[in-house]
């Protein structure tokens, strides 16, 4: 057999009634006021259901290690982007320097 | 004959350089693995840019959120799940071996695709009547200011914008599986080209999962 897992028709559509129930969390998260964390919050959530997505949808949990760690390695790089990234536009001004 | 003969002691979708089918599929689904990695960094440089513009106008970026339909991006995030799902029991049928159910799941995604789509052009025509498109016509009467609200929706154009051309890219390649499917292409062995076309396809529905907290629901709640 060369293609997919076979996976179960229960699996997936459990995935999908997760996906859409976070979906509703999202929306009613929005709308509370958790001060500063209500953008974590949105974040978290949506990671979640990322991962869902790439485990079952995208069959990564029953692909080899090598396809495991391709997929990893793009978000890895991803987050490298965004620490560096912010690591210098938030830290502008942090320190005083001559001339400004 | 030779060609009979080469290929009669294994499947004739298997090519000769790969060992088995099981090798056969590992390498598309690594090879597109690693196109999809490129197209997470392609994504990764807007998410960068918004990352950086929501930190300089925290406020700019709620209210412009805040003009944005909750429900119409609501919607559209459940229609886009709706088509992973089909899209993932495309694959399923074609393990089942049934062309038929193959070709109904197929062409369920591509009908939630193009609803999508539908959306989105409603919402992008909204914009455009209410001056809301970056640009001299940009037209912004809150407290904000228009300058850094006009930032937050070049991001919202760019980001839906790009995203919507991977759905419009989805959609051929859905119509390209949907012949396929009903040529008899397909076997419960081999229908590789779905499964990648619907890794495709999941991954775009995974961008808008991110793109619709980002963009639609900050702030909301004063």
């Amino acid at each position: 057999m060369g293609g997919p897992h076979l996976v179960p028709v229960r699996v997936y559509v459990a995935v999908f009634v997760a996906l859409l129930v976070l979906t509703a969390v999202t929306i009613w998260v929005a709308f509370q006021d958790f001060g500063s964390w209500n953008a974590p919050m949105a974040m978290g959530i949506a990671v979640v259901k990322g991962t869902l997505v790439v485990l079952f949808f995208m069959h990564v949990r029953y692909a080899s290690r090598l396809t495991q760690v391709t997929a990893a390695a793009g978000f890895l790089w991803l987050l490298i982007l965004f620490a560096f990234g912010m690591s210098d536009y938030l830290s502008r001004g942090w320190l005083p320097f001559p001339g400004k | 004959m030779a060609d009979a003969r080469a290929h009669g002691d294994h499947h004739p979708a298997l090519q000769h350089h790969f060992e088995d089918l099981e090798q056969q599929f590992e390498a598309s689904g690594l090879g597109m693995w690693v196109f999809l990695v490129t197209e997470v960094m392609f994504f990764g440089g807007l998410f960068m840019a918004y990352i950086v513009y929501r930190t300089w106008y925290p406020e700019a970026f709620a209210e412009g959120s805040r003009h944005l339909d909750v429900t119409l991006g609501g919607t559209n995030t459940a229609v886009l799940i709706a088509s992973s799902l089909t899209m993932a029991m495309a694959v399923w049928a074609g393990q089942q071996g049934s062309r038929k159910w193959q070709v109904i799941y197929l062409a369920l995604t591509l009908l939630f695709g193009l609803g999508f789509l539908g959306i989105k052009a409603v919402e992008y025509a909204e914009k455009f009547r209410d001056h809301l498109v970056p640009g001299p016509g940009f037209e912004w009467h809150g407290a904000a200011n228009p300058a850094n609200v006009q930032m937050f929706y070049s991001l919202y154009f760019a980001m839906t914008g790009l995203h919507a051309l991977h759905m419009i890219v989805g959609a051929g390649l859905i119509i390209v599986l949907m012949v396929m499917a009903a040529k008899g292409r397909f076997t419960r062995e081999w229908s590789t080209p779905v499964e990648v076309g619907g890794l495709y396809w999941h991954f775009v529905d995974i961008v808008w999962i991110f793109l619709f907290p980002l963009l639609y629901l900050i702030e909301r709640h004063y």
